[in-house]
């Protein structure tokens, strides 16, 4: 499969700050891609190299089998972009701005239909500093899907809004990848990067950690399985322990931490459940997340 | 095939005139600032009259100080809204697209000319009301030279767009800049009377010759008599624009 977006040692330092260390990644069509990483990783700079907005120090940069700096002009028609913490100007209008962008581009989509599905119809006379954070965002997506581009940058794009506009955004993007157009996108909320990305980068100090499928990742570096029960059973605990791959099982009052590692364990504390005639009242499972996978690798816990 | 600086030019000027009529300060400070100066001035000191109490053999003319104000207010103003649009990311947002880097700024530039012309018309047609048979100057010729003023005024105002930090500083950057440019330029007292490093400042500096063109003009003599002053200009124009494209800064 060739690569959408082909990126090898990647260098970028701005002053004496080093900004991007040395980056490798590829990116494959109709994927939802994301770095992620705490503020200052080199997300951004990464991204911007990438859409040749930003001209790095050293490496090899190839999109849509073009040269970022070189073939600038033509990856504009084929690249959407939306930048981190953007801004239009105060008093244009929705229209006026979707208009403007109209005129920039050989082909466009029916606009009308785009903002209908982006949920703007009703904001088109609305000026860009009347609409909220979630509507701006949203004609910032308008605005990077005009031209119909076979790439969409996405940078930070839920960044400051509350939870319900951030889930609308979601869909909004899987809707996009499911259009067939690839999204490159950076988050420093694990949470989005794990419902969103079909594959993440996690980018620390400029440099890459590690790159797969969430759940790849979550299997790799957090296999530890956690099963929670309450049962009014007597000596449960007692009995639970050094059975199977249990390591470790503990009683607190009638709940029951039951603590072991790999893909098997939780039906495995079911099986032992079941032989031994337990009788449950609750029952859930804790499975690691992204979280914490970005916590054992870096040492630290993302925040905002 | 059509230049690449032409691509949406017509329309982002139109968008950022609208844009710019929709502020209310911006708007007022425009076109109603000089035009107040000019009245309120030309009802004291009368237009092109000598002051008699300042002892100077000069002809202060509230006209062209008017008219330099209108220059000046469009300069502080661009100065603002670069400062805002960088600040904003919306420089950097345009900049994305396939616009030009000329066309994101070069529609400024048009709106700010647009607006002279009409703040220059209200300000003839307040005279013409207000100061009747003083008035007397080619409307065109006025016209062309405050233009031709704003425009290598408004070279600077790229260059001073380019150091100011934030749009907090814009204000105040621009004013410093600007005021002393005012008091220097040959309006108030003759640039030959200034000390001679002064002297040598004010040739520097567009608004100097900006008001010995526009005071020519007013008094009825043709633009050649001022070739050094049209060409000054131009230099000047040329230069800052030149500099400017090597410091301005989009984000």
């Amino acid at each position: 499969m060739i690569p959408v977006i082909a990126v090898s040692n990647l260098g970028k330092r701005y002053g004496r700050t080093v900004a991007v260390d040395d980056v490798s990644l590829e990116v494959f069509e109709g994927e939802i891609f994301g770095l992620i990483g705490p503020n200052g990783a080199g997300k951004t700079t990464t991204m911007e190299c990438v859409q040749g907005n930003r001209v790095p120090d050293k490496g090899k940069i190839s999109v849509l089998g073009l040269d970022p700096q070189r073939d600038a002009n033509e990856l504009r028609q084929r690249i959407g972009v939306q930048h981190q913490e953007a801004h239009l100007q105060k008093r244009i209008k929705v229209w006026e701005a979707v208009d403007l962008w109209r005129s920039l581009y050989p082909k466009v989509v029916d606009t009308d239909a785009l903002l209908a599905r982006l949920g703007l119809e009703a904001k088109r006379n609305a000026w860009f500093m009347t609409l909220s954070g979630g509507q701006k965002q949203r004609l910032f997506i308008a605005l990077a899907l005009i031209h119909e581009p076979e790439v969409v940058f996405l940078d930070e794009l839920t960044t400051g809004l509350d939870p319900q506009a951030r889930r609308a955004i979601w869909g909004l993007v899987t809707g996009i990848r499911d259009r067939g157009t690839t999204v490159f996108l950076t988050t420093h909320l694990m949470e989005e990067a794990e419902r969103l990305c079909d594959r993440v980068a996690i980018i620390e100090h400029g440099r890459l950690v590690e790159v797969g499928t969430p759940e790849e990742l979550v299997r790799k570096h957090s296999p530890e399985r956690t099963v929670v029960f309450t049962s009014d059973d007597a000596n449960v605990g007692e009995r639970m322990q050094g059975l199977g791959t249990v390591e470790r099982a503990e009683g607190n009052g009638a709940t029951y931490t039951i603590r072991g590692t790999g893909d098997d364990f939780v039906t495995e504390v079911i099986n032992i459940i079941a032989r031994e005639g337990i009788r449950v009242r609750g029952f859930r499972t804790e499975i690691p997340t992204l979280e914490d996978v970005f916590l054992k690798l870096t040492g630290h816990a993302i925040r905002d | 095939m059509r230049p690449r600086f032409l691509r949406g030019f017509w329309k982002l000027t139109w968008v950022e005139t609208k844009v710019f009529t929709r502020e209310p300060m911006g708007f007022v400070a425009t076109l109603v600032m000089p035009l107040v100066v000019f009245i309120v001035l030309g009802r004291a000191l009368g237009i092109g009259k000598r002051v008699p109490a300042s002892g100077l053999d000069i002809p202060f003319n509230p006209a062209i100080l008017a008219a330099v104000l209108i220059a000046i207010s469009a300069v502080q103003s661009l100065v603002s809204i670069i400062s805002i649009y960088r600040e904003g990311g919306i420089l950097k947002r345009l900049r994305a697209t396939p616009l030009s880097p000329v066309t994101i700024l070069g529609a400024h530039v048009v709106v700010k000319l647009l607006f002279t012309v009409i703040s220059l018309t209200l300000l003839l047609l307040a005279g013409r009301r207000l100061f009747p048979g003083v008035m007397q100057v080619n409307v065109f010729s006025f016209t062309a030279a405050v233009l031709l003023s704003t425009l290598s005024i408004l070279s600077l105002g790229f260059v001073i767009a380019s150091v100011v930090p934030t749009a907090r500083f814009a204000q105040p950057i621009s004013g410093a800049v600007v005021y002393p440019m005012l008091a220097l330029s040959g309006l108030f007292f003759p640039v030959d009377r200034l000390p001679r490093a002064f002297e040598a400042v004010a040739y520097l500096l567009p608004t100097t010759h900006a008001v010995a063109l526009l005071q020519g003009v007013w008094a009825g003599s043709g633009w050649g008599a001022h070739w050094v002053n049209v060409a000054a200009l131009l230099v000047l124009f040329a230069a800052y624009t030149a500099l400017s494209t090597r410091v301005f800064r989009w984000e």
